[in-house]
């Protein structure tokens, strides 16, 4: 675990010292505030609906920005060589470099809390679907990053680690409305692979431990995946 | 202290390391020396935990690379060819940051990166980020990294390349310095490099190891020929017919070099041939200028190794 901590602060570090961390929270947070104005003259309500879907669909389009660099640099300069030459396993860079990027996602989405600020100014919304909501935005978070991590496990060019990142995440939030084309298993399967379905309901205030699962253990299975990607150097 | 042992690494359709075997012993500096692609490269990274064999065994100070992996990498430094290095970072902070990796305890951590920024003459550039800093300094930092948890055995994959020639100086003695109390394994194509830090050579090519000794000895198993340069002032072809006309010399080439001639004298037995030589010029009342003996060098020894080992394989087909 000191190892995944070692890993972690790097990483952090990293992300501030060059402008990637600025530009992408700065680039959210102009994009969400604006779509935040616009829902709450459209709505006239005291709450984030609406602004929340605009919300997420930047977190789509800007969590993969988050971490396209975090494999694909390290193959690129070559210091993936002097990193897994070090007494480190795999899980331990995997998931060090996992943890950073979801921190630096958890910063980004911490300054909206400035919108919830205005609401309880100005009216008096209800907190429930703004605390669920929350939560929901953190474990799609969890998911969103380890979809980029994996990407960037398998290129060693960041841009097209970032384009298929963010495609992954489209296709992965629209696969859910195929399902109103049919019926059967395989409809479901989809509706139920698709993220929107799982976030909807976070956004109506209700935390249900089947969306729960499911955001953690396919975030697992994608980490689980990076692991033996990186790992595959050894048999390849 | 590494032993490896019928170690072969194949890609799609190439070995790029063909069944190899040997030993390195405690403190113990060994050349690796091969042109480009011969597999030195892959032998370290092998030897490093980087990737596995396809065939074989390799232990590192006692354990195996494959099934123990993590214990041979708290044992070995290495430092890869290029030397990547998070730009982003100042000295400092890397090596911080690779000490912690390296699990040294946090009390000793100050104290080894001063020690190792020391030892690599690079404090002064400590607060630098690595990014801004000129090649050979990156080197220094490279070398600081592998040092810092005073591993027993270095590796290091051409550690001097791109270097001017006043920093490979530098290098060198850094390394030789650290030869006396560390196993080391160097690879390289500069051959005088190995020459001078090495205390065995291994030359390998096309991933066979084709020949394995001290520096001394490889030379002398190879054509050990006494040839001669002298510069002589006077007529050339004069001079050619009387040196040629001694018993042990074989055959004499000259050019013309300024006001004087320069002469390459070849002899024909293992005999010293200067005295001979010397008899003559004094007989014949010649100016000499200078008489030296030419040294082989490794290029010698490796330019014949590596070019019988084809002239026998065409041969064979």
């Amino acid at each position: 675990m000191r190892n995944v901590s070692t890993i972690y602060q790097r990483e952090i570090k990293s992300y501030f010292y060059s402008p990637i961390a600025y530009v992408v929270i700065s680039v959210f947070l102009i994009a969400s505030g604006f779509f935040f104005a616009g829902n709450l003259q459209f709505w006239q309500e005291a709450s984030l609906k609406g602004s929340l879907d605009s919300i997420q669909f930047f977190l789509l389009l800007l969590t993969p920005v988050i971490t396209m660099k975090l494999f694909a640099d390290e193959t690129k300069s070559g210091t993936i060589e002097t990193l897994m030459t070090s007494p480190v396993t795999d899980f331990d860079v995997v998931f060090g470099k996992f943890l950073a990027a979801l921190s630096l996602y958890v910063v980004m989405i911490l300054p909206t809390w400035i919108f919830v600020l205005f609401l309880t100014i100005f009216g008096n919304p209800d907190f429930g679907p703004i605390y669920s909501s929350y939560i929901g935005l953190v474990l799609m978070g969890s998911l969103f990053v380890s979809v980029g991590l994996l990407i960037s496990s398998f290129t060693r060019n960041q841009v097209v680690a970032a384009v298929i990142g963010i495609v992954s995440l489209i296709i992965l939030w629209v696969i859910g409305f195929l399902s109103t084309y049919g019926d059967g298993w395989f409809y479901e399967t989809l509706r139920y692979a698709g993220t929107f379905d799982h976030w909807e309901s976070f956004t109506k205030g209700i935390v249900d431990t089947r969306d729960v699962i499911y955001y953690l253990s396919f975030t697992a299975l994608l980490l689980f995946i990076t692991v033996r990607n990186v790992e595959s150097r050894k048999w390849r | 202290m590494i032993n490896v042992k019928n170690l072969t690494k194949r890609y799609v359709n190439v070995n790029a390391v063909d069944n190899i075997s040997f030993n390195v012993e405690e403190n113990e500096t060994v050349g690796l020396l091969g042109p480009n692609g011969a597999g030195k490269t892959t032998t370290m990274r092998i030897l490093t935990c980087f990737m596995p064999a396809t065939a074989g065994t390799a232990t590192v100070a006692g354990f195996d690379v494959f099934t123990d992996s993590l214990n041979v990498r708290q044992q070995i430094g290495y430092l890869p060819e290029n030397v990547p290095l998070y730009l982003d970072m100042r000295v400092n902070e890397y090596l911080m940051f690779r000490a912690k990796l390296k699990n040294i305890p946090r009390r000793e951590r100050r104290k080894k990166i001063d020690y190792c920024l020391e030892l690599t003459g690079i404090s002064d550039v400590q607060n630098q980020i690595t990014g801004t800093l000129s090649k050979g300094y990156k080197q220094r930092v490279g070398l600081a990294d592998t040092l810092i948890h005073d591993p027993k055995i270095l590796i290091l994959d051409e550690p001097t390349i791109g270097l001017d020639p006043n920093q490979i100086m530098q290098i060198r003695q850094v390394i030789r310095g650290l030869g006396e109390k560390h196993t080391v394994l160097l690879s390289t194509h500069i051959l005088p490099e190995v020459e001078m830090v090495c205390d065995r050579i291994m030359i390998i090519d096309k991933g066979k190891i084709v020949a394995m000794d001290t520096p001394a000895n490889l030379m002398k198993q190879l054509k050990s020929s006494s040839n001669v340069i002298l510069e002589i002032k006077g007529d050339g072809e004069r001079i050619k017919s009387s040196l040629s006309g001694i018993d042990s010399v074989r055959s004499v080439t000259w050019n013309q070099k300024g006001d004087a001639n320069e002469f390459h004298v070849e002899g024909s037995g293992e005999d010293d041939i200067r005295e001979d030589i010397f008899k003559c010029i004094v007989k014949d009342n010649y100016i000499l200028r200078e008489m030296k003996r030419q040294p082989i060098t490794l290029e010698e020894v490796f330019h014949q190794i590596t070019t019988k080992e084809t002239e026998e394989v065409s041969g064979n087909a």
